[in-house]
C-alpha cells in the first residue's frame, strides 16, 4: 500500500509539470469546465421562471445539487477521467502490453497515471456554489453534515470510477469505444436532477444498478436539510459503491484474459 | 461527380465496421431523454397548464423530435477525423489525389449519415410508438417540404462548423479544447436542453440571429409549425445565411491553412 502511495505521489508530482508545460491548454479547459457548469445554471434559471418546486426541492437547493454533482463529477475526473477514456486506445493499438509488463496492479496502472489539475480547480467552482446556496438558503450545517457531506463526495466519486471503468473496460470487446465515453456522459446527465421527478424502472435501475441517482442526491439533502435522516442514504451509497467496484473489478478481470494484444 | 459517390459508399462502409459503436451511443441516448421528459414531467406537475405554449404532450413532442434530429444529422467523429489528417499528415496522400477535400468530406459524412440513421431510426421510432398520445402531424401540408428543407440545411451547417472548427488543427497541435467549447454553445443554445422560446424578451431576440438555433431548434419549430408566415421566411434566410457563412469560413480556413502546412510525417 506504502508502495502505490510513493508511486501516486511520483505520478502526480509527473502530471502537474506536464500541466504546466501547456499552460495554455491547461487554462483553455478551464474555461471550457466552467461554461458548462454556468451553462447548467443558465438551466436552472430557466427551469424555476416557469415553476417554484421540482418536486419538493427550491431553486437554491437544486443549485446546491448542481453544485454538488459539479465537485464529485470533477473530484472523479482530476483523478481519473483522462485515463480511463484513454483505455480504448491503449487496447486497440496494443500499447496495453507495456501496461501489463508494469511491476503494479494494470488496474491501478491504466486508472491513474495522469492527474488533471483543471478539474481540480472546477471543483472549487462546485464548492463556491455549493456554500452560496447555503447562504441563500439561509443553512448553517453542523459538524456531522458536513462529515456525512465530504465522505458522500468521496463515494460519489469512486461510483463514478465503477461505472466509467465499467464502460471503458467493454472495449475489450468493441473495439472502437468512443460511444461508451459518451455514455458514461449521458448517464450522468441524469445525476443532477432531483431524485424525486424519477419513477418506476427507470428509478430502481438508476438507484440501485447504476447508481448516478443517489450519488449526488444524498449529500446534498443530507448538506440542505438538518432534518433529514442521514444513516439509510448513507449505507445505500457505500453499499452501492462498494457493489460496483467489485463488479467492475471482476469484468476487468474477465476482460484481461481475453486481451490478446494488437498490431506487433 | 461519381467519384464522390463512391466516397459516399466508404462513408457507409466506415460506420458498419464499427456498428456497436454506434449503436450503443444511440441506445445510450435514451437515458438523457428520459430523463429529460421526467424533468418536465415533475415540471408540469398535476397542473393543467401550458408553459411557454408547450403542454406537456408537446413539450414531450419536441424533445423525441430533437433527439431524432441529432440522430438523423449530427456529425459524430468528422472534426476528430479530419483534424486527425492534418496533424498525423495523412492529408498528404489525399492532396495527391484528384479530390476537392471538402467534397470527400462532404461525401464521407453522408455516407456516415444514411449509416448511422439505419441504426437511430428504428429506436426512436420504437420511443416514437412508446409515446405515442403525444405525436402530432403538422397540420398544413407545405410544412412537410419545409421542415426536411430547414433539416438538411441544418446538416450542413452543422457539419460546415466542425469543419471550421477541425481546421484549427492547422494552426494548433491539440484541438479538443476548441471542439468542446463550440460543442457547450451548441449544447445548450440549439435547444437540446429547452425549447429556446422558453428564453425571456431579449434573450430569445439574441438567439434568432445566432447559428446554433439553426443546428436543431428551427427544423424541429417548423415541423411543430411553431414558426409561421414573416418569421418562417425570416428563420430560412438565418439559416441560409449561416449556412453561406459557416461554408465560406471553412474554405477560407482551409486555404490559409495549406499555406503553414507542414505535412508532418509526410
Amino acid at each position: 500500500m506504502q508502495r502505490y502511495w510513493q508511486i501516486y505521489v511520483l505520478l502526480l508530482r509527473n502530471s502537474l509539470i506536464r500541466e504546466m508545460a501547456f499552460k495554455a491548454n491547461f487554462l483553455l479547459w478551464l474555461v471550457t469546465e466552467l461554461l458548462w457548469f454556468f451553462g447548467q445554471i443558465v438551466f436552472v434559471e430557466v427551469l424555476f421562471l416557469h415553476t417554484e418546486h421540482i418536486g419538493d426541492w427550491s431553486k437554491w437547493e437544486v443549485v446546491l445539487l448542481i453544485g454538488t454533482h459539479q465537485i464529485i463529477s470533477q473530484v472523479f475526473q482530476a483523478v481519473f477521467y483522462v485515463n480511463l477514456a484513454n483505455l480504448p486506445e491503449l487496447v486497440r493499438t496494443g500499447r496495453m502490453d507495456l501496461m501489463l509488463l508494469l511491476p503494479v496492479d494494470t488496474q491501478f496502472a491504466v486508472s491513474a497515471y495522469r492527474f488533471g489539475l483543471d478539474n481540480l480547480v472546477n471543483a472549487l467552482v462546485g464548492v463556491a456554489f455549493v456554500v452560496f446556496s447555503l447562504g441563500k438558503l439561509g443553512v448553517v450545517p453542523n459538524a456531522l453534515q458536513i462529515g456525512c457531506y465530504a465522505t458522500a463526495v468521496f463515494l460519489g466519486a469512486a461510483i463514478h470510477y465503477a461505472i466509467m471503468f465499467t464502460l471503458a473496460t467493454l472495449s475489450f470487446w468493441i473495439v472502437r469505444a468512443q460511444g461508451l465515453i459518451y455514455g458514461y456522459f449521458n448517464f450522468l446527465s441524469i445525476a443532477r436532477y432531483p431524485d424525486q421527478v424519477f419513477a418506476g424502472v427507470f428509478k430502481f435501475i438508476f438507484s440501485w444498478l447504476i447508481p448516478v441517482i443517489v450519488v449526488a442526491n444524498t449529500p446534498a439533502r443530507i448538506l440542505a436539510r438538518s432534518s433529514a435522516q442521514p444513516l439509510g442514504p448513507m449505507l445505500q451509497l457505500a453499499s452501492a459503491c462498494v457493489l460496483s467496484l467489485i463488479l467492475s473489478r471482476f469484468l476487468w478481470l474477465f476482460a484481461l484474459r481475453r486481451y490478446s494484444s494488437a498490431s506487433s | 461527380m461519381s467519384k464522390y459517390f463512391k466516397i459516399f459508399g466508404v462513408g457507409l462502409q466506415n460506420t458498419l465496421v464499427y456498428r456497436w459503436n454506434f449503436l450503443l451511443r444511440t441506445l445510450f441516448d435514451i437515458v438523457p431523454l428520459f430523463g429529460t421528459v421526467y424533468l418536465w414531467r415533475a415540471l408540469y406537475g398535476s397542473r393543467q397548464q401550458t408553459i411557454g405554449g408547450y403542454d406537456f404532450g408537446a413539450m414531450v413532442y419536441y424533445f423525441l423530435l430533437t433527439a431524432l434530429v441529432s440522430d438523423l444529422i449530427t456529425p459524430t467523429d468528422d472534426e476528430w477525423q479530419i483534424a486527425a489528417d492534418i496533424r498525423d499528415g495523412q492529408l498528404n496522400a489525399l492532396l495527391v489525389k484528384p479530390v476537392d477535400y471538402l467534397k470527400y468530406r462532404v461525401g464521407l459524412f453522408l455516407g456516415n449519415r444514411v449509416t448511422s440513421s439505419c441504426f437511430a431510426v428504428p429506436i426512436v421510432c420504437t420511443l416514437f410508438a412508446f409515446f405515442h398520445t403525444y405525436i402530432s402531424f403538422p397540420e398544413r401540408f407545405i410544412t412537410w417540404p419545409l421542415s426536411v428543407l430547414s433539416l438538411a440545411m441544418a446538416g450542413l451547417l452543422q457539419f460546415f462548423l466542425a469543419y471550421a472548427v477541425a481546421m484549427v488543427a492547422f494552426w494548433l497541435l491539440e484541438i479538443s479544447t476548441v471542439v468542446f467549447i463550440v460543442f457547450s454553445f451548441e449544447y445548450f443554445l440549439s435547444g437540446r436542453l429547452f425549447p429556446l422560446d422558453l428564453l425571456p424578451g431579449w434573450l430569445g431576440e439574441t438567439l434568432v440571429w445566432l447559428p446554433f438555433t439553426y443546428e436543431l431548434y428551427f427544423p424541429v419549430a417548423v415541423f411543430q409549425e411553431k414558426v409561421v408566415g414573416v418569421k418562417l421566411l425570416q428563420g430560412f434566410l438565418i439559416q441560409a445565411g449561416w449556412l453561406v457563412a459557416a461554408w465560406g469560413l471553412g474554405r477560407w480556413m482551409w486555404v490559409r491553412g495549406l499555406r503553414k502546412f507542414q505535412a508532418v510525417g509526410g
